[in-house]
């Protein structure tokens, strides 16, 4: 699904020369798009994920009426979805200090994985290494990185964004976004081989 | 020719497909002859298939009630 307007939206100059078509009510939108959204946002804010899909119904109903193409509703509300799990994000989230991200930015998980080598037996050393990690252990990597680079990072490579639409989505400009990426994911790197520590996973019987 | 280190700093932009043309074929030809970033290659993409597993439960039943009666609340209001 595309999150762009112009792919997904009817323009308003294009609206103008359109005539209006039948167009479900909010409710039966909502109705629709309520798993998807309910979904995302538990990826992108967790236990609060009901409240931030409540602020987008708000939000989302208000500006109804402003839609042109009830086809655009998916993107639209995951736009709005998107705005309401930052605002929600960024009021709780954690202030990522500098010298974390210098620090993040030398690391290399594969070059760790090889130097530490955890597993001595194995033959299949990095793989072993990322089948420690269970469903809890990786929401729980996700959840100590600060927003500012968990959102583009669940966007891109969970949800399965392109790099142009999560810009768009959090309203930054592409070569801010390429940055965030690339930060977040050597903090994820770096979180990763962290939490593998601290929870005893580094263990040739920790396997699942 | 590009180093391992340039290589592999752009290995995730390469596999988002965000590199200009002529760096895509820079990378390519590195990993053509270099097997250590191919291993690099090769966890990078274990990394975001890791990431892409599915992971959040279904909409729980008494969630999806309460959400529902927002929205009926809104258009009963209006």
């Amino acid at each position: 699904m595309s999150v762009f307007p112009e792919q997904g939206m009817v323009r308003a100059e294009q609206q103008a020369a359109d005539t209006p078509s039948e167009r479900g009510s909010f409710q039966v939108v909502a109705a629709r798009e309520l798993p998807r959204l309910y979904r995302l946002a538990r990826r992108l804010v967790g236990d609060e994920a009901e409240d931030a899909v409540q602020d987008a119904l708000l939000k989302g109903y208000r500006a109804y009426a402003s839609l042109d193409d009830e086809v655009a509703a998916p993107a639209w509300l995951t736009a709005i979805l998107v705005n309401c799990c930052r605002d929600r994000a960024r009021a709780k989230g954690r202030r990522v200090e500098e010298t974390e991200l210098n620090e993040a930015d030398g690391f290399s998980l594969y070059r760790t994985i090889a130097a530490e080598d955890p597993f001595p037996y194995s033959d299949s050393l990095h793989l072993d290494f990322l089948h420690q990690f269970g469903r809890e252990d990786v929401r729980a990597v996700l959840a100590e990185l600060p927003e500012l680079y968990r959102l583009p990072l669940v966007l891109c490579y969970c949800e399965g964004y392109q790099v142009k639409e999560v810009a768009y989505l959090l309203e930054v400009p592409l070569g801010t976004m390429l940055a965030r990426l690339h930060r977040g994911r050597k903090l994820f790197e770096r979180t990763l081989w962290d939490y593998a520590e601290r929870h005893g996973l580094l263990k040739e019987n920790a396997k699942r | 020719m590009i180093t391992c280190a340039e290589a592999v700093r752009q290995l995730w932009e390469y596999l988002d497909g965000v590199v200009e043309e002529a760096d895509r074929e820079k990378i390519e030809e590195h990993l053509s002859f270099c097997r250590r970033c191919c291993g690099e290659l090769d966890f990078a993409e274990e990394l975001r298939r890791f990431l892409a597993q599915p992971d959040e439960p279904d909409l729980p039943a008494d969630v999806k009630a309460r959400l529902l009666a927002t929205v009926t609340e809104l258009e009963e209001r209006a």
